[in-house]
């Protein structure tokens, strides 16, 4: 079976200033979302309110989270502590505009908890509320640095890479349409205002490594075209290098997509952020791979002679006549 | 059958079966068990305790597991009772706790129920995350008198330096009584006052300094921490306490626990994986701090041994023993304390070729440290752990908890010439100790003492029904992907979807002995690594139709396809491993997790994509005259 015409000679690099000026465009565009209306930051990144509800008799976690759904709290992380008689309720009060206090200031406390006690006595009358109190982010100040310099360490680390493997232009190319992918990525995630937490942060760093996997896939193809062929006129090498890995390409994104799908529709809302994050970013990573990164290279002038491998020199050769 | 070497072969059969060996421990789910224990030295866990035991459990109606009702005095001096799931579990620790009365302590705990010759042979499944399955919380309190002790007390010995630095004469330099009213400084003269109040000032910007009652001679100077630096202080020393213990409990190899701030001056932790909460306290480690003091004697000097004997201490210093209960005298003043560290580390000593421990100073600590030493080279220094614990009484029904605290002199060693930030402790003996004392140093970094105030048990902090829906949908994810490889690869495809199996359970078993905590972000992570691994098959593949459509035969369509497509394989799969190594750095939590399983995923994928399908391919197509190939 086979989707993709073989002999497909698409000329992708004829519309190398359309393409790449939406990619600019759409960067730029995301910049500024993330300036203006910046992330929905989780309650693993901001910290929120954590409440103790004990109850006389015993409870399910199931019940609670259902009538604190019915009383209009959503998100809630609700955990029993020691047996079933205790349960304790921790979320993100900063949505609803009531519970703010004045500017600055924490969000009310009291309000909050007789809210929560009042939801959940509809159907529990038992329902007690301990204590209450403020809690801290879980991702740490460290946590942020260590990001930035994780972020760092892996676009020099790649760069190095693609330089010693294939050529400093090739490097530069990579590079650049990672961070686009990875800005447009961000900057739709702000858009529709997806919660951001932890686990959609990890599934942005997982959207880099797929992303450049798939720009190696055709620049390795582009290397060797460019080695094999006689006449090497770059443009329609790049061209031809995109076309032959054009199936590839869109295979493997399906592949991987439909696996994301499948969590994105029925896996529930935990692994739902994970899911569409990674969806979205499959989306602009394999449309860069195929529109962008080979304008850029283009661009940069690259040729046949920066890759052909070093001959090393054999004395043998050089004493034959 | 020259395609394929025949070592090969074997390679794949091995590491097959180790892969299928070591994932098999994750089948075994552990029982949710209830830990009885004697809470008081009277009550005894005889066979009269565990008739009591089962009587109660009938009466109330739960159903247990019958034979993992033990008393196994080998693994410890309590009896456990297994249940099939956790609303059972925590029900029977309700009916238990009420039958058997406060004679007996009833803890959560978790039964393996992995078969004796797996464990003999280092197999155990991975523990499950906070999310799945919880552990157990600790909330401790961060001793805010002690931030506001520790800060008096250093500037008490900071200004005493600063006025013999300055050579301006005083009486006394001494904390004022009442906590919180910072240092009373006695001088002999208005002008002395004068002086020492200008100096004082501009030396350290965040006191503030006000002139108090004279009596005769006695010109009195107070310098009282401003408020708003103090509330810094006491923020700050939470969010160095937040860190230290990440990095404690980070050292210790527990994955994903969550460490967050709460309310005012509350640290929770929650770790994964265990439900025992003593076994979690060793985990943390106890709430320690250190401190480097001038050591004035060891058990050699005849008036340590007489101080030991009598109990007579010189009132400048204190009386504390080693780890063999070996006594030391040391001064009362503290040269630097663990918050002012910011690193250590053990290795090896470039000259003796001896274990060290190499310790990095702050700049305020390593310019006190730099001025002790230049004084006492040939002298000793010791380093005191200080740690505090609190001790759980029930008194007349009540809880009583009653901090405290205990001094240990972890290391007495000769100064060997003058340092301040950086230096090195050697004469450790083993490379053991060495990083034992590391891990102690770095752990004892706490800025202000702690102690635990609340221990306990947590469920999931998932529904159940949210575990079931997004297993479903990880388990249908993965169904389609090999549906789709088969449909549109044919027999290549099937190849790729067994090697993707085997590619699972070799990641399983990775996970599994490196002791990763499976998270539902970290299952979302195996599913997406599966589907980016099936990315080297569908390159191979499409090689493969390329060469059969350049002409190529069959046989040698395999050959050139796998031989081209390894180069690629190799740049992509070596790109993205970067990108997956830079995650696991990330500190701790689940973005660690991810990442591990990122790289793991990456490297067992090249094995079973390439040398695995090759295996099975060579298998099939080997020594056949062949016209087609099913791709």
């Amino acid at each position: 079976m086979e989707i993709f015409n073989h002999n497909s000679n698409i000329h992708f690099l004829r519309i190398r200033k359309f393409s790449v000026g939406i990619a600019i465009l759409l960067m730029v565009a995301s910049i500024a979302l993330l300036a203006t209306r910046s992330l929905n930051y989780g309650l693993d990144f901001t910290g929120g309110v954590r409440i103790g509800v004990t109850y006389d008799k015993p409870v399910s976690t199931e019940d609670v989270r259902s009538a604190l759904t019915a009383g209009g709290i959503d998100n809630a992380v609700v955990q029993s502590v020691g047996g079933t008689r205790e349960v304790d309720i921790r979320f993100q009060p900063k949505d609803d505009k009531k519970y703010a206090g004045p500017e600055g200031k924490a969000p009310n406390l009291d309000l909050i908890a007789s809210d929560v006690a009042k939801a959940l006595q509809v159907s529990r009358p038992d329902a007690k509320i301990g204590s209450r109190d403020y809690v801290g982010p879980q991702v740490g100040e460290q946590l942020r640095s260590d990001g930035v310099t994780a972020a760092i360490f892996v676009i020099i680390g790649i760069g190095i890479y693609l330089w010693i493997r294939f050529e400093r232009r090739f490097a530069i190319a990579a590079l650049a349409t990672e961070v686009h992918d990875v800005l447009v990525t961000l900057g739709v995630i702000s858009l529709v205002q997806r919660e951001f937490d932890l686990t959609v942060l990890a599934s942005v760093l997982a959207v880099i490594g797929y992303s450049i996997n798939d720009k190696v896939v055709v620049f390795d193809r582009i290397r060797e075209l460019f080695r094999s062929s006689r006449k090497a006129d770059p443009e329609e090498i790049l061209n031809r290098s995109i076309n032959s890995t054009l199936s590839r390409t869109i295979i493997t994104s399906l592949f991987t997509g439909i696996a994301m799908a499948a969590l994105f529709f029925f896996g529930g809302p935990t692994v739902h952020g994970f899911a569409i994050t990674m969806l979205i970013g499959i989306l602009v990573g394999t449309l860069s791979s195929i529109f962008v990164a080979s304008p850029i290279l283009l661009w940069l002038g690259v040729s046949k002679k920066d890759l052909m491998p070093v001959t090393k020199e054999n004395p043998e050769l050089a004493r034959r006549p | 059958m020259s395609d394929f070497p025949r070592w090969r072969y074997y390679l794949v059969a091995v590491v097959l079966v180790l892969g299928i060996l070591y994932a098999l421990p994750n089948l075994y789910k552990p029982l949710q068990a209830v830990q009885v224990s004697a809470a008081q030295s009277g009550a005894t866990l005889d066979p009269t305790v565990q008739q009591k035991i089962t009587s109660a459990l009938q009466a109330a109606k739960i159903p247990y597991v019958d034979e993992s009702l033990k008393h196994d005095t080998n693994r410890g001096d309590y009896v456990l009772i297994g249940f099939d799931n956790g609303d059972l579990q925590k029900s029977a620790a309700d009916a238990l706790k009420t039958a058997l009365g406060d004679n007996y302590t009833i803890a959560f705990n978790l039964e393996s129920t992995v078969p004796g010759w797996l464990r003999a042979i280092g197999g155990r499944p991975m523990p499950l995350g906070l999310d799945l399955q919880g552990g157990v919380r600790f909330l401790m309190a961060v001793d805010q008198d002690d931030v506001i002790d520790k800060q008096e007390n250093r500037y008490t010995q900071d200004i005493t330096a600063l006025l013999k630095d300055k050579k301006i004469q005083f009486v006394s330099v001494s904390r004022n009584a009442v906590r919180g009213q910072g240092v009373i400084v006695v001088l002999g003269s208005a002008a002395d006052r004068s002086a020492a109040s200008d100096a004082i000032a501009n030396e350290y910007t965040d006191l503030a300094v006000t002139d108090g009652t004279n009596t005769g001679d006695r010109y009195v100077l107070n310098a009282v921490i401003k408020p708003d630096k103090l509330r810094d202080l006491q923020t700050n020393a939470i969010r160095q306490n937040l860190a230290t213990l990440g990095n404690r409990i980070n050292a210790l190899g527990v994955s994903e626990p969550v460490i967050q701030a709460q309310g005012q001056d509350h640290i929770s932790v929650e770790l994964a994986g265990v439900q025992d909460p003593a076994e979690a306290k060793k985990v943390i480690g106890a709430t320690a701090t250190l401190e480097y003091v001038a050591g004035l004697g060891d058990v050699r000097d005849p008036a340590v041994q007489d101080a030991a004997k009598t109990g007579n201490v010189p009132p400048d210093a204190h009386l504390y023993y080693g780890p063999e209960g070996q006594p030391y005298l040391v001064s009362k003043n503290i040269i630097a304390s663990g918050d002012e560290l910011v690193d250590a580390s053990s290795g090896t000593d470039s000259q003796s070729g001896t274990p060290s421990v190499n310790v990095t100073l702050n700049s305020a600590a390593a310019a006190k440290m730099l001025d002790f030493t230049s004084n006492n080279v040939g002298k000793p220094m010791a380093v005191v752990y200080v740690e505090t614990t609190t001790d759980t009484k029930i008194v007349d029904g009540k809880e009583v908890r009653t901090p405290k605290t205990t001094y240990k002199v972890i290391n007495y060693a000769t100064i060997q010439g003058v340092f301040s930030n950086h230096f090195q402790t050697t004469g450790l003996g083993t490379a053991k100790a060495a990083s034992d004392l590391a891990l102690m140093l770095k752990g004892g970094s706490l800025a202000a003492r702690m102690d635990i105030v609340q221990e306990g048990v947590i469920g999931p902090s998932l529904g159940q029904d949210n575990i079931d829906k997004g297993l479903k949908a990880v388990l249908l994810g993965l169904g389609l992907v090999l549906l789709a490889a088969a449909i549109y690869y044919k027999l290549f495809g099937l190849v790729a979807d067994v090697a993707l199996f085997f590619n699972l359970v070799i990641l399983v078993a990775v996970m599994s002995l490196i002791g990763v905590t499976l998270t539902m972000p970290g299952i979302a992570g195996i599913v997406l690594t599966l589907g980016m691994a099936i990315d080297a098959n569908v390159l191979i593949c499409e090689r493969v139709r390329e060469e059969l459509r350049n002409g190529s035969t069959p046989l040698a369509a395999i050959r050139a396809g796998y031989e081209k497509a390894w180069a690629t394989i190799l740049d992509a799969n070596v790109t993205h491993l970067i990108a997956a190594l830079a995650l696991t750095t990330m500190g701790s939590g689940p973005i660690k997790g991810f990442g591990v399983t990122l790289l793991i995923g990456i490297l067992t994928s090249m094995f079973t994509s390439v040398t695995v399908t090759h295996a099975i391919t060579a298998l099939i197509h080997g020594g056949r005259k062949l016209k087609t190939l099913s791709v």
